[in-house]
């Protein structure tokens, strides 16, 4: 069972007290944006086979969106950070790299 | 290619079963094919079948990373329904049941398909006007179902519990030619007749990577060289996202586990198909007796062909209390398939941005049953430019806004 560990109120949550919340870092368009720009913000998702950075909720405890990283073929989790936040954390980024040589998400590696 | 028959089987008796073929040849790679499908599952291999049979495309090659029919093909629950309620919806997926209805013949393979019904609860009054609306919709759109009341769901199903404490059955959706197929004989027996065609069907060769030209697909790379195509159609379900990024575009997807089980066989009781989506779980009764059972996808990326535990215990919850009988049954197996998950819960049959190439995925959580009408367009798309039953699945769908949306008309299991 997938667990992470909540930033906010520092639980170890398992799944069941969470939800998952989709791709992480999206970039908001609105009026004015192109449409490439507008499709891809709305529809288009990463969807890595390997790293991948996610908005996930606290649902069933503190109600705190945090953001996490997790590889999607292991369910290896390299971290969890504030959902207030525009990029991944260096350190997060580091085990990543120590982790999953090449690895590469958006612009993020 | 032999022909199966009883007569066949009376003379291979007569010789102690040394006269049978084997069902495809095995092949090795020649250095282009007019086309490459890539991934031997139900879809690819149908829409190779349709290239040659309705088109004579015959030129073609079929790539499978691991073993044909070993993705969802074989991990799915085999229901065939089309009472779907969007008119493109209904136009494929019909198309595709009425395929079935003669696929055995068609194919001369016994893909074991059974019409034996399919019935979709409704519990909830929100469910009850839902599904009037959709068989309302299906009277007009040619499809033939109708909204059932309890006491005939109890006829047609004694099994089931109607008055639940929760969730009582208030009504169905029923699709009398709707039902079941054995699944790995429709990967079978599109592959024989591939084979038959002389398409070349290759197993463990994975594509790592799509060559272009000037924008215009040239072929790909594999574990076992280069092979060269003049056109590529991608059939790959859980795995588009990763060949669609080979070929430089993106898609509009996500890749989640959906879970299924089986229990142990035991005597006929049920002899439709049963799915209650509020609950969330579904069930029918294979001919080995197993009560075969699904229930809802996983809400977060995953490759690993391993689901969440929790889910299965909310399915197994959901048909104990429609379905008190089974809550001594053991459950013999558990697997989970990664499916291609689109927006608006309806696939992509569509050209993509890469000259040449085709793709044909997001049928999510239900494409066992469009697998003939899928093969169908995507073969008409891929020859003629354009399809009547796949252009409304074009990926520019997203950016024109124009959702063919059946997450809210078919509830959540698909």
């Amino acid at each position: 069972m997938l667990i992470l560990q909540c930033p906010c109120c520092g639980v170890d949550a398992d799944e069941t007290e969470l939800s998952p919340g989709g791709e992480a870092h999206l970039k908001r368009y609105g009026p004015g944006s192109s449409e490439d720009d507008f499709e891809g913000y709305l529809f288009m998702r990463e969807n890595p086979k390997g790293v991948h950075f996610e908005r996930w909720r606290h649902a069933h405890g503190c109600g705190k969106w945090f953001h996490a990283a997790r590889c999607t073929v292991t369910l290896e989790v390299f971290g969890t950070y504030p959902a207030q936040s525009y990029a991944p954390p260096q350190d997060i980024l580091d085990r990543i790299a120590a982790r999953r040589p090449g690895w590469r998400w958006r612009e993020f590696a | 290619m032999k022909r199966y028959s009883a007569f066949a089987i009376a003379r291979e008796a007569l010789r102690g079963h040394t006269g049978w073929d084997r069902a495809w040849a095995r092949a090795e790679p020649k250095a282009a094919y007019d086309v490459i499908i890539v991934g031997a599952g139900g879809h690819g291999l149908a829409t190779a079948y349709y290239l040659g049979r309705n088109h004579g495309i015959r030129n073609v090659a079929i790539l499978e990373k691991g073993w044909l029919g070993g993705g969802n093909t074989g991990r799915n629950t085999t229901i065939i329904r089309s009472n779907y309620l969007q008119d493109p919806s209904a136009a494929i997926y019909e198309k595709s049941r009425s395929l079935y209805e003669t696929l055995s013949q068609e194919l001369n393979y016994n893909v074991m398909f059974s019409p034996r019904g399919v019935m979709m609860l409704a519990q909830t009054h929100h469910e009850v006007r839902g599904y009037q609306r959709t068989a309302h919709a299906n009277a007009l759109q040619g499809v033939a179902t109708e909204f059932i009341a309890p006491a005939k769901v109890k006829e047609l199903c004694p099994i089931i519990n109607i008055d639940g404490p929760r969730y009582p059955v208030l009504g169905a959706l029923w699709q009398p030619r709707g039902g079941t197929a054995r699944h790995d004989a429709v990967a079978w027996g599109y592959a024989r007749a591939c084979s038959d065609m002389g398409m070349h069907v290759l197993q463990k060769t994975e594509v790592t990577g799509v060559r272009s030209e000037n924008g215009q697909v040239t072929g790909v790379e594999t574990n076992r060289g280069f092979i060269g195509c003049g056109k590529l159609g991608i059939v790959v379900a859980g795995h588009s996202g990763v060949l669609a990024d080979m070929a430089g575009f993106r898609l509009p997807i996500e890749s989640v586990a959906l879970q299924a089980l089986v229990s142990e066989p035991i005597k006929p009781c049920m002899d439709v198909v049963v799915m209650a989506n509020t609950v969330h779980g579904y069930m029918s009764q294979s001919d080995k007796g197993e009560m075969v059972i699904g229930g809802g996808a996983d809400g977060y990326n995953n490759y690993t062909q391993r689901g969440s535990f929790h889910h299965i215990e909310e399915t197994v919850r959901a048909l104990i209390e429609t379905f008190p009988m089974i809550s001594r049954l053991k459950m013999l197996r558990q697997w989970g398939g990664i499916v291609d998950m689109t927006g608006d819960r309806s696939p992509i049959i569509s050209k993509t941005p890469l000259g040449g190439c085709f793709i044909n995925c997001g049928w999510g959580t239900g494409g066992f049953k469009a697998i003939p009408g899928s093969g169908w367009a995507m073969a008409e798309l891929m020859v003629k430019g354009a399809s009547p039953l796949a252009d409304d699945f074009s990926l520019g769908r997203f950016r024109e806004g124009r959702f063919i949306d059946e997450s809210v008309a078919a509830g959540v299991a698909h």
